[in-house]
C-alpha cells in the first residue's frame, strides 16, 4: 500500500520534471530563435554595410546598389506619422481617461479602439488607397503614406497613453480641483506632465512597428526602384522651408529590403541582409529608449 | 490687486499662467467646453477609421459584385481575374491563407502554451522578468525581415531533409509566421495565468498536488477564456500576416491544403496585384478590396470572439 503510494509520488515528481524542461526547452527555443535570426542578419548583413551602402542610390549592379532614398524616405514617412498620430492619439486617450461619461457612445469608442488593434495591416493599405489616393487625391506621396501608417498606429498610441494616463494617482487631480482648477487645467498641468514618460515609451514603440510595415505601404504606392531624392524640406530662398517633398512620390528601407529578396540573384540578398541589419538595428535602438525611458520614469516618479 | 504686489514677485509669475488663471476666472465654461469637444472629436476619429475601412472596401466590392455573382466567388474554384478566361473564385486564395495559418499555429500553440506555463508557473521572478520584455521585443521585429529568414534561411534548411520541396512553399511560410506569433501567444496567455489568485494554486498544492498538476488542472482551467483570447489574437494575426507569406510562399493562386506546395494566400494576392499597375476602377483593381474585404471579415470574427472572451475573464476575478 505504502510501496504504491511512494511509486505514484515518484511518477508524479517524475512528470513534473519532465515538463518543467518541456517548458524549458520551449521558452529557450522562442529566445534562441530571436537570436540566431539577429545572428544571421549581423553576419549576411554585416557583410554588405559600408558608408557606401547607406549613401547611395539603388542600382542594377548590386555591389553599387545603397539605401539612401529609403532611409530618407522612412524619416519624413515617419515625420508625418508622428506629427499626426500623437496628438489625435493622445487627444483621444485624455478624452476615454478624464472626460468621458459611462454611455453607450464611449463604450462603442473603446471597443472600436480594441477591434482596430487587431485588423490586418494591409486592411489599413486599401483603406488609405481608396480614401487618400484616390477620394482626396494625395496621390502615391509621403502625405499618404504618413497617414496611413497614423491610422495604424492611432490605436497603439491611444491604449499607452490611456495606460499611463491610469497610472496617476486621484489624489493629485483632486488636490488640483480642490485649488480651483478646471478640468482641462488639471489634464494640462498635472495628469500630462505625470504621464509623460508612460506616454514616450508608448509612442516610441509604435512608431518602431510602424517603421517595420511594408503591406500597407505597398498597396498605397510605394516604389521599389527610385534614384532621387524628396525635394528637401529647407530652401534656399525665404520662406526657407518647403512642404512641397509631402506629395513627391516615395520608398521606404523595408519596401527596399522587399524587393531585394524577391529578386533571383544572390547578391542582391546580401543587400537585402545588409537593409534588414539597418532596419532591425533602428528598431532594436528605439525599443532599447522605450525601456530606458520606462525605467527612468518608475525610478523618478514614486507617489 | 497686482500694484499692492512688490516688484519681484510680479515678475516671478509667469505671464501664461497668469494668463489661464485670469481667462479661468473671468469664463472657465465656454473654453473648457470647446477642449471637451475637440478631444471628443479626437475619440470619434477611432470610429471614423473604421467607417472608412467598411466604407472603402464595401463601396469597391458592390461595383465587383455588381459584375461577377457571388456565388461564384464563394463556390469557384479558380482564381484568375487577370487572364482572359477570368475566374473569381476566392477559395484558392482561402485555401493558401487557412494552409499557412495551420501551420503556424501548429507550431506557435503548443511552444507558446508551455512556454506561459512554464514562465507562469515554474520560472523563478528574475527570469520571467527578463525573458519575457525579450519576447515581446520579437513582435517588433519588422515581419518583411521575416520573410527574408523564411525565404533564404528556412526554406533551404528544409530542403536539406527534403530535397523535393519548391523553393517557394507555404510550410516554410508558415513556420515563420508560428514563430512570430508565440510571443503573443506566451505573453498574453502569461498574463491571463498570472492573473489567476496564489490562493487557488496554493490550495493545490496543499491538497500534495505537484505543480504541474497543479497548472494542466487547476491553473490553466481558471484562466482558460484568457488563453483562448491569447490564441484568438495569435490566429488573427496569422491570418493578417501579408510579408512572408508574399516572399516566401508563392504569388500562384492553387487551390491546394498541401503545405509542400507554393500557393498565394488572399494577403500575397493583394501585395502581387499592388506591385502592378492596374488601372483604378478596373475589375482586377476591384478584386484587390474584396481580397481584402474578406479578410476584414474573417479577423473581425476572430477579434470580436477575443474581446468578448477578454471581457469575460477580466470580470471574473
Amino acid at each position: 500500500m505504502s510501496h504504491d503510494i511512494r511509486m505514484q509520488i515518484a511518477g508524479n515528481k517524475r512528470r513534473d520534471r519532465c515538463f518543467a524542461a518541456a517548458g524549458l526547452v520551449a521558452m529557450a527555443f522562442a529566445v534562441l530563435i530571436l537570436l540566431f535570426l539577429l545572428m544571421t542578419l549581423g553576419v549576411e548583413g554585416g557583410r554588405r554595410l559600408s558608408w557606401e551602402f547607406l549613401t547611395s542610390y539603388p542600382s542594377r549592379v548590386p555591389s553599387r546598389a545603397g539605401i539612401l532614398p529609403g532611409c530618407i524616405g522612412t524619416v519624413l514617412v515617419m515625420l508625418v506619422t508622428a506629427w499626426t498620430s500623437v496628438p489625435l492619439g493622445v487627444a483621444a486617450a485624455v478624452y476615454l481617461e478624464e472626460y468621458a461619461p459611462k454611455n453607450w457612445l464611449t463604450a462603442a469608442i473603446e471597443i472600436n479602439i480594441a477591434n482596430l488593434a487587431g485588423v490586418p495591416s494591409i486592411v489599413y493599405g486599401l483603406m488609405a488607397l481608396g480614401l487618400f489616393v484616390y477620394q482626396l487625391h494625395l496621390g502615391h506621396s509621403i502625405l499618404t503614406a504618413g497617414l496611413t501608417l497614423a491610422l495604424l498606429c492611432l490605436p497603439v498610441v491611444i491604449i499607452a497613453t490611456r495606460e499611463a494616463i491610469r497610472t496617476v494617482p486621484l489624489s493629485i487631480r483632486e488636490a488640483s480641483y480642490a485649488l480651483g482648477a478646471t478640468k482641462w487645467q488639471t489634464v494640462r498641468d498635472h495628469v500630462l506632465p505625470y504621464s509623460t514618460g508612460g506616454i514616450l515609451t508608448g509612442v516610441i514603440i509604435a512608431l518602431s512597428r510602424a517603421i517595420g510595415e511594408t503591406a500597407p505601404l505597398i498597396t498605397v504606392g510605394a516604389l521599389s526602384f527610385i534614384a532621387f531624392l524628396p525635394t528637401s524640406p529647407v530652401t534656399a530662398e525665404p520662406p526657407f522651408l518647403s512642404l512641397r517633398w509631402l506629395l513627391d512620390p516615395f520608398t521606404v528601407l523595408p519596401m527596399q529590403m522587399f524587393n531585394w529578396v524577391s529578386r533571383p540573384q544572390e547578391a542582391f540578398h546580401l543587400n537585402a541582409a545588409g537593409a534588414g541589419l539597418v532596419l532591425m538595428s533602428v528598431t532594436l535602438a528605439m525599443n532599447g529608449l522605450a525601456f530606458y525611458i520606462r525605467y527612468r520614469t518608475r525610478r523618478r516618479i514614486q507617489w | 490687486m497686482d500694484r499692492t504686489r512688490p516688484a519681484p514677485s510680479t515678475r516671478d509669475q509667469s505671464p501664461p499662467q497668469g494668463r489661464a488663471a485670469d481667462r479661468a476666472t473671468r469664463r472657465p465654461e465656454s473654453g473648457e467646453r470647446i477642449i471637451e469637444a475637440l478631444l471628443l472629436l479626437a475619440a470619434l476619429s477611432s470610429v471614423g477609421i473604421t467607417l472608412g475601412i467598411v466604407g472603402v472596401l464595401l463601396y469597391e466590392s458592390a461595383v465587383f459584385f455588381r459584375q461577377v455573382s457571388p456565388l461564384d466567388f464563394l463556390t469557384d474554384t479558380q482564381w484568375t481575374p487577370l487572364f482572359a478566361d477570368a475566374h473569381y473564385g476566392i477559395l484558392p486564395l482561402l485555401a493558401g491563407t487557412l494552409t499557412t495559418t495551420a501551420v503556424a499555429l501548429a507550431l506557435a500553440l503548443p511552444v507558446g502554451t508551455i512556454t506561459a506555463v512554464f514562465l507562469s508557473e515554474y520560472a523563478s521572478a528574475r527570469v520571467r522578468e527578463t525573458v519575457k520584455p525579450f519576447l515581446e521585443l520579437l513582435t517588433s521585429v519588422p515581419t518583411v525581415i521575416f520573410g527574408y529568414f523564411a525565404l533564404l534561411v528556412v526554406t533551404p534548411w528544409l530542403q536539406h531533409l527534403w530535397p523535393a520541396l519548391p523553393g517557394f512553399n507555404m510550410l516554410s511560410a508558415g513556420l515563420v509566421i508560428g514563430v512570430m506569433i508565440i510571443p503573443y501567444i506566451s505573453s498574453v496567455s502569461e498574463d491571463a495565468l498570472h492573473a489567476v489568485p496564489a490562493h487557488i494554486r496554493e490550495g493545490s498544492l496543499a491538497m500534495g498536488a505537484t505543480r504541474m498538476q497543479t497548472a494542466v488542472r487547476v491553473v490553466v482551467p481558471s484562466a482558460v477564456s484568457g488563453m483562448a483570447a491569447a490564441y484568438v489574437l495569435g490566429i488573427s494575426r496569422a491570418v493578417g500576416e501579408t510579408m512572408v507569406v508574399a516572399i516566401a510562399a508563392g504569388m500562384q493562386p492553387t487551390l491546394t491544403w498541401n503545405p509542400l506546395e507554393p500557393a498565394a494566400t488572399v494577403t500575397a494576392y493583394i501585395v502581387q496585384v499592388s506591385l502592378g499597375d492596374l488601372p483604378h476602377g478596373s475589375i482586377g483593381y476591384q478584386t484587390i478590396f474584396v481580397a481584402g474585404f474578406t479578410l476584414f471579415v474573417v479577423t473581425f470574427l476572430f477579434n470580436v470572439a477575443g474581446y468578448l472572451l477578454r471581457t469575460r475573464y477580466h470580470r471574473k476575478y
